[in-house]
């Protein structure tokens, strides 16, 4: 229990600081909490024993352990480019709000990745569920925001209600919700098959697969972008980690089934992505048809049911992590200076801003998969696992996906770096926070790909259906 | 350590070199010296290389360096070269080298030119001393991105245009490559044990055919995207005339060997048998990429255009003569490599050069230039005339090798292919005098030109280099052929296999 309870201390500590700051004065809690984050951070990498708890209900292993630790980092990441954003005026009297709503999901995602039956699943995936509609509407004065989270949390309570409903089914027809004694029992029944979709339409609506992706884009430019890059990267991470574990310990009798229809989504997800994200001028709902497309791809590793299959799905999440946040960082720092956050805005960024936009491009040459940054490694990894399984014809789908992505991810670049423009943004210092959030960006993007000792850590910890 | 990693390390310590110059002046000198450094290498390596082979030393692959990298998928960074390989690195390091002195005039954000420029050809470099496919194909894909900012910021003409067409082709051929190196991998150890992207590992196998017949079309086709294979070449054009000076002399030079020798290398080395099956597919195409390269050449009006097709005539040259799969021709393959390689080089350069001074690259515009410039109408006289296979220059040693040894084949099928392929030798005369007689004799057409300066010590310097090269390589060709057979033997070896009947 150690990360949870890490996080529930460190949220009372924030909760009491706050109280005792005057009025004037709130900003002074970014500082205190961002480093507290790193001590969560840190102390998560430390070994820990695994355990059972609550009667089977609540599971820590290596594996989940890692996962949390993966989470953490995103998280950290996250609160430091906040810094620059939170400051501003219209945001300064609810800042630590941000702070407590976002440990509160990541509390809840972690309780989620650690369940060890159906009823703490679905516990910590409502607690990562609603803080989060909360944090898409932060800027309720502006209209978009307050539709953001209006649009989340209807969307996440209908899709929460049809998971419970196939929950529910799969109680009644194996009478048991712990996943250790429902997986021997699944049989393929008819209403099993039926209860296994409802779960899996209230999990691809988290993880923004197609065609339960509707809500991604417009939650994503209505919300604040470090909301939405929180969205996209930990909130997607958390659901695809467990996900993959449901689906490997509990539903693995009917993998040849679930195998046939992740193979029908893996392929309308990139498609679907990659064609809506090429006409996209906005760039919050360009990156969010980007994500989609990124989600599609780590179905590839999912359906390689093997332990390299999960192992490739785990370190393309961490690869995905510093790369899109990397690029949202830019976004979010350009947004909160100028106000500006469409692709022909950012014409001649290259002439004023050069460290901004190389920052930029090379985020956006790792999601498109350019060595020799760790997207590249991510993205052939999850190949291998896909071939490994014999779904070639899947892989020359996803690799045609991948250079259409190329394309539309190369119009960003074009504007930055080859378009010239008369009234490009001007130059602007970023502060001390934002740099070190994008280092940190960069050096995760161009140091995990040549380490190898990351993807071994992870493939030990994995397993698979073989 | 072997000699093989100074290689990458150059480069990587130029780039540093350059991000921390100071001015723009320095960025260039930091550039020269570190590619003079390369050059050397190179220069040493063939030496060395050379010694070691006289010396007995019979192994396959020479200087070999073998890290594990990623230990469960068996991924290791291994490097090795052999005559073949060793060829393409010097003709690499030369160009490069000549292709620094030919951009000596850039004048727009030179520090980001040099450094992609550079990063563009540790890639090149990094693909010819891998030999493990993992590796290989990181490389070739870091030698592509580049392009696009190359070609894109520092270009002329329709170059936003230009550089998506040729990077998204690029990197489709590329997406088909990881396609066939993954369907290898799991094909890699028949009889249970460890897969490995090991080439030479592979290169012992036998892959089952039906395995083979599915892979090597993704393969040939996704190198042949690179080396100008007929109808994937339609990147060429735009690219080549839209990209600056030395982007062109290093993607006509070295860039489209980097498809040629995957093909080789990679698609005909590891998939024998679905070669000799399949193989005749692809002769029509490059055949046809032969005439039509040519006669495309013929109908231009840009000199920059007229060497881009005649590139990519040259370059279906050497898949043609893979495709024959016999001793003589892919000698001479390697040979055209290498030869063309520096000849479409230092047509670029003198073209750039040209441009600079006259500013316009249509050939009617322009004549009599060699009496206001002779040093690069001289240049540019010697330039065409190897490019047509005059002895004494390297285009006629190769073109010699690949067409008796194309010959070799027999059978009428083969023979028409290379009797069509050996008319472009017709056109390419047509269109190199013409180009020849219009620019450079006859009456000065725009009175500007007779104030225009003659090549200036840099321009001197990589002209120079490169007719060095190919005049080199004409004289005495022996010891770069006699190095690439012994390169051969494996691949020859494994083609007799799996085919007795052809030579």
């Amino acid at each position: 229990m150690r990360h949870e309870l890490l996080l529930i201390v460190i949220t009372v500590i924030l909760l009491i600081v706050e109280i005792f700051l005057p009025n004037t004065q709130k900003h002074k809690i970014i500082l205190p909490a961002i480093l507290l984050m790193a001590g969560v951070t840190i102390l998560g990498f430390f070994p820990g024993t695994p355990g059972v708890l609550f009667g089977g209900m609540y599971q820590s292993t290596q594996l989940s352990m890692m996962l949390k630790n993966i989470l953490n980092i995103g998280v950290l990441i996250i609160f430091i480019q906040s810094a620059d954003w939170l400051k501003q005026e219209q945001n300064k009297e609810k800042i630590s709000e941000f702070f407590l709503l976002m440990l509160s999901t990541l509390i809840g995602m972690n309780y989620m990745i650690s369940s060890g039956d159906f009823l703490m699943f679905y516990i910590g995936l409502e607690l990562a569920t609603i803080p989060a509609a909360a944090l898409a509407a932060y800027e309720r004065m502006k209209e978009k925001s307050a539709e953001a989270g209006v649009k989340l949390i209807f969307t996440s309570a209908l899709s929460s209600g049809i998971l419970l409903y196939g929950l529910s089914m799969i109680y009644g027809t194996t009478g048991t919700m712990y996943f250790a004694d429902v997986a021997p029992l699944i049989t393929g029944a008819p209403l099993q098959v039926l209860a296994f979709i409802f779960f899996f339409a209230g999990m691809a609506f988290k993880i923004s697969l197609v065609p339960f992706h509707l809500w991604t884009a417009d939650v994503y430019e209505g919300a604040p972008v470090n909301v939405a890059s929180f969205l996209s990267v930990i909130s997607k991470g958390a659901a695809v980690f467990i996900f993959t574990i449901i689906l490997y310990t509990v539903f693995f009798k009917i993998a040849v089934m679930w195998s046939e229809l992740l193979y029908g989504i893996t392929i309308l997800t990139i498609t679907v992505g990659n064609l809506f994200a090429m006409r996209q001028q906005n760039l919050k709902r360009f990156l969010a048809f980007s994500s989609i497309a990124q989600a599609g791809f780590i179905l590839l590793g999912i359906i390689g049911q093997s332990q390299v299959g999960m192992t490739t799905v785990i370190y393309f999440a961490l690869v995905y992590i510093f790369s899109n946040l990397g690029a949202f960082g830019v976004v979010g720092i350009i947004s909160n200076r100028t106000g500006k956050e469409n692709i022909n805005d950012y014409d001649g960024l290259y002439r004023t801003n050069p460290n901004l936009s190389l920052v930029m491009m090379l985020a956006l040459f790792s999601l498109a998969g350019i060595p020799p940054l760790a997207g590249f490694f991510g993205k052939f990894f999850l190949f291998t696992a896909a071939a490994k399984q014999g779904y070639y014809i899947l892989v020359l789908i996803a690799l045609i996906n991948t250079i259409i992505s190329l394309y539309y991810y190369l119009l960003v670049i074009k504007a930055m770096l080859l378009n010239s423009s008369d009234r490009p943004i001007e130059k602007f210092k970023s502060d001390t926070y934002t740099r070190i959030g994008l280092l940190m960006c960069v050096a995760g993007m161009v140091i995990i790909g040549f380490a190898s000792s990351i993807y071994e850590m992870v493939f030990n910890l994995s397993f698979g259906l073989y | 350590m072997s000699i093989l990693t100074l290689f990458i390390i150059i480069p990587v310590l130029t780039i540093i070199g350059i991000l921390f110059s100071k001015s723009h002046m320095q960025v260039k000198w930091v550039a020269v010296v570190g590619m003079g450094l390369q050059l050397l290498s190179a220069i040493t390596l063939i030496l060395l290389y050379l010694a070691e082979r006289r010396a007995g030393n019979m192994a396959e692959v020479l200087f070999v360096q073998d890290n594990v990298w990623y230990e469960t998928l068996n991924i290791h960074f291994f490097l090795g070269v052999d005559g073949v390989s060793v060829a393409m690195i010097g003709l690499t390091a030369l160009v490069v080298f000549a292709g620094i002195f030919a951009s000596w005039d850039i004048v727009d954000l030179p520090r980001e030119f040099f450094t992609s420029l550079i990063l563009l050809a540790s890639g090149v470099f990094g693909f010819f001393i891998s030999l493990d496919l993992f590796t290989m194909f990181l490389f070739y894909e870091l030698a592509v991105i580049p392009m696009y900012l190359l070609i894109g910021i520092w270009g002329s003409g329709p170059r936003h245009y230009s550089a998506m067409k040729l990077t998204l082709m690029l990197m489709g051929g590329s997406a088909f490559i990881l396609l066939g190196i993954i369907g290898i991998y799991f094909n890699s150890a028949p009889g249970g044990g460890q897969l490995t992207f090991d080439l030479i590992k592979i290169s012992k196998l036998s892959i089952p055919l039906n395995v083979q017949l599915f892979l090597f079309p993704f393969l040939f086709i996704g190198f042949g995207v690179l080396g100008a294979l007929f109808p994937f070449h339609t990147w060429s054009p735009d690219g080549h005339a839209s990209a600056p000076t030395a982007v062109s002399m290093l993607h006509a030079g070295v860039l489209m060997k980097l498809g040629g020798y995957g093909c080789y290398r990679v698609a005909v080395f590891l998939l024998p048998q679905a070669a000799h099956q399949l193989g005749w597919i692809f002769l029509i195409l490059a055949t046809i990429g032969v005439i039509y390269g040519a006669l495309g050449a013929v109908w231009q009006k840009d000199l920059k255009y007229i060497n881009a097709y005649s590139s990519v005539s040259h370059c279906a040259l050497v898949l043609f003569a893979i495709l024959m799969f016999n001793q003589t021709a892919m000698n001479g393959a390697i040979m055209q490599m290498i030869s063309h390689g520096i000849m479409t080089a230092l047509f670029f350069a003198l073209i750039g050069m040209i441009y600079g001074r006259t500013h316009t690259r249509f050939i009617n515009e322009m004549g009599g230039l060699m009496k206001v410039m002779p040093f690069l109408g001289v240049a540019y006289v010697i330039a065409g005339l190897a490019s047509l296979g005059l002895p004494g220059f390297s285009g006629f040693v190769a073109e010699m090798t690949i067409f008796v040894g194309s010959f070799q084949n027999v059978d009428t099928f083969h023979r028409v292919a290379t009797i069509i392929a050996a008319s472009s030798i017709v056109v390419t005369a047509v269109y190199v005098l013409r180009v020849v007689g219009t620019l450079l004799l006859g009456k000065i057409k725009n009175e500007d030109y007779e104030t225009i300066t003659d090549a200036k010590w840099y321009d001197k310097i990589s002209v120079v280099a490169l007719i060095f090269g190919i005049t080199l390589i004409g004289m005495a060709p022996l010891w770069l052929s006699d190095m690439i057979t012994g390169g051969l033997g494996p691949i020859m070896h494994k083609l007799l296999a799996a085919s007795p009947g052809l030579n």
